[in-house]
């Protein structure tokens, strides 16, 4: 067993970046205040000085020209990892991600290799001014070619990253503000690598599961530790990534649980959630014991933060869906 | 100033004159139900042909928007091959070999304008030499994705030509309701690069200035933005009828500014040129056109080719869809 080390998912998601700079001298880092600022959270702290000016660029305050240049410099040989320093701002650079990122494969038919990821924090829960918490996931998850890889753990962040850099597809590589410093846990020292499309039981359970991705995996953990409290056994599954989707695994956990409760913090209308929804059903309908429900955001913009905690799902909300789904005869 | 030799000059008649009727055959084609939608190039000869003369095919890179590619010749047969294929709707059309330094075809305007800068960019880091010549419109020039390119190219300082092809319209929208700058060149000097505007329906010039323009850049002296002032003589695209918008006196006077007319008279007058040559550039690029049309129509199509090439691997989703295209049987479930 290789060894460990406590480390936020900050931590964890600048230690796959430092690891990955060394492997491979084609992997360049750019984005806004990435370089001597080390990153608006310090996600690339050190690398500038460790990796030089032309590996680790600050570029103009331009969300289009840093997607868009990085499938330039995917054409000339090189890996950009690029930063969106908010996953809300990225609407600037859509035409680029979902235009051009995502089928430069596929337009090119396979000339050109898209090895591009596009780290971007999102999520709410720290009362960031506007366009600053919103999730965006289900959006890109529907565009075919773009991967959507949405880590839960300190663990995941390193291994995910990683798998992300070097994965030749392009990847939307999403980390949660909440959980840059508010996720911490035991990260392997050295390499780290966790394949991309394979979801992970984040909790065993019997009677329900929760599924959920990145932060409110660690919320549906809370709620599954304090329902077993009281005898119950709730599972939880972690996706991990939207694109590719575990069908299987989703499979498997809903024919054990027989009953499901799907969260999201995105808001409700055509996001990611209604998907899995739709998977279960196609899937497992058979094994359903009780109706799937959604804890998701709300249809509304992400708001500001008096009212924000009305919109984020949390754990009552959570629980109170288990709650129903259990009693469901 | 580097004039191009004679030589040069009869070759990029060659690429014009050989551009020009062979968009004639594609259009009749498209009129025929053989291809599908595409953009003429009647007009635009000079100014494509010229710079891809001035540029090193071993090196260079070319970015197109969606004219281009019969006045490409320069860059390898593989072009109008492969365009010829794109234009009867096989996926393949769009791949080019890898000694081909020709991107795909970017329909979204001005998108292929960062690209350009990126891929600039990574030949200089990686001390590839060379340079990028993104082609894209004056309607293109109003995209953001152009200021931000041009922006970041000036900042960053990459061997890029920006290459505008001003054809004074956008399908209708002509130029006075693009901009309202005196000219689209002098938009370079907010992005801290030298910008020029040369007469596109002259191959000398159009020459001339990306010579200077690429030996700037392979100097390390950065981006330039070139603005090839000229006219539509044809339509937006196949599907666009320009007697609705275009003022029929306006293309009459562009119709004698023809760039091949011109281009023709020059050589003809210093005896460079004359009407056999002409006669027989015409046939010679009609029977290459044939050819590979022919070759084109006959490219065999895999039954599952419409999921290749998405991502590396298949999804479980998309081994699924796999599947159920390979199974005639097939059912959705």
């Amino acid at each position: 067993m290789s060894d460990t080390t406590e480390l936020t998912m900050l931590q964890a998601v600048n230690e796959a970046l430092h690891l990955e700079m060394a492997r491979d001298d084609r992997v360049v880092v750019l984005g806004q205040d990435v370089a001597r600022n080390g990153g608006v959270f310090r996600a690339t702290e050190g690398l500038f000085e460790k990796f030089g000016e032309d590996r680790v660029v600050d570029t103009p305050l331009s969300e289009g020209v840093i997607v868009g240049a990085a499938v330039g410099l995917a054409m000339s040989g090189l890996v950009p990892v690029a930063e969106i320093q908010f996953l809300g701002f990225s609407y600037q650079a859509m035409h680029q991600v979902a235009g051009q990122v995502a089928r430069l494969r596929y337009r090119s038919q396979g000339r050109f290799e898209p090895a591009i990821t596009i780290r971007s924090p999102f999520g709410g829960g720290v009362r960031t001014p506007e366009l600053h918490s919103d999730s965006l996931e289900g959006q890109l998850a529907n565009v075919p070619g773009l991967k959507v890889v949405m880590p839960a753990t300190a663990s995941d962040a390193k291994g995910l990253l990683s798998s992300s850099i070097r994965d030749p597809d392009p990847v939307l590589f999403l980390e949660p503000l909440r959980g840059y410093r508010g996720i911490r846990g035991d990260v392997p020292d050295g390499e780290h690598l966790v394949p991309l499309g394979e979801a992970r039981m984040a909790r065993r359970g019997d009677d329900l599961v929760i599924i959920a991705w990145s932060y409110l995996v660690e919320m549906a953990c809370r709620v599954s530790d304090a329902l077993a409290d009281e005898g119950l056994s709730v599972a939880v599954l972690d996706l991990r990534c939207l694109a590719p989707l575990d069908l299987a695994a989703i499979a498997a956990a809903v024919d054990h649980c027989g009953r499901v409760v799907v969260v999201e913090e995105a808001s409700q209308t055509g996001g990611f959630a209604g998907e899995v929804v739709a998977t279960i059903v196609e899937e497992c309908f058979w094994s359903l014991e009780a109706p799937v429900v959604r804890v998701s955001g709300l249809d509304v913009p992400y708001p500001v933060g008096m009212v924000e905690d009305a919109f984020v799902p949390d754990e009552a909300r959570i629980t109170a869906a288990v709650r129903r789904t259990l009693e469901t005869a | 100033m580097a004039q191009p030799s004679d030589d040069q000059l009869r070759a990029i008649l060659v690429d014009m004159v050989g551009a020009r009727v062979q968009a004639r055959r594609l259009w009749n084609l498209q009129r025929q139900g053989q291809v599908g939608t595409l953009a003429p190039i009647d007009g635009h000869e000079a100014a494509i042909a010229a710079t891809a003369h001035a540029l090193d095919p071993e090196q260079d890179w070319i970015l197109p928007q969606y004219r281009e590619p019969l006045a490409l010749q320069r860059f390898g047969s593989e072009v109008l091959d492969r365009y010829l294929l794109y234009n009867v709707g096989h996926p393949a059309g769009s791949h080019l070999p890898p000694t081909v330094r020709v991107a795909p075809l970017q329909i979204s305007l001005a998108t292929q304008i960062p690209h350009a800068v990126g891929l600039a960019w990574g030949m200089t880091l990686q001390n590839q030499p060379g340079v990028v010549t993104v082609f894209f419109g004056d309607g293109s020039s109003s995209e953001g994705d152009f200021y931000e390119a041009g922006n970041l190219a000036g900042v960053l300082g990459v061997p890029v030509i920006f290459l505008c092809i001003n054809n004074q319209w956008a399908i209708s929208t002509p130029l006075h309701q693009q901009t309202a700058a005196e000219t689209i060149a002098a938009k370079a000097a907010a992005f801290g690069m030298p910008g020029f505007t040369v007469d596109g329906n002259d191959a000398a010039a159009m020459y001339d200035a990306v010579n200077e323009a690429r030996t700037r850049a392979l100097a390390g002296q950065g981006p330039t933005l070139i603005e090839a002032h000229l006219y539509r003589l044809g339509a937006h695209t196949t599907a666009d009828d320009p007697t609705r918008y275009v003022p029929a006196e306006e293309l009459e006077e562009a119709r004698r500014n023809d760039p091949i007319d011109r281009l023709r008279a020059h050589l003809v007058e210093r005896g460079l040129w004359d009407d056999g040559a002409h006669a027989a550039t015409e046939a010679e690029s009609l029977a290459r056109f044939d050819e590979a049309f022919d070759r084109a129509r006959a490219t065999p199509i895999a039954p599952d080719a419409v999921l290749d090439h998405c991502t590396t691997v298949d999804s479980q989703r998309l081994a699924r869809q796999r599947a159920l295209l390979l199974d005639p049987e097939g059912v959705e479930s």
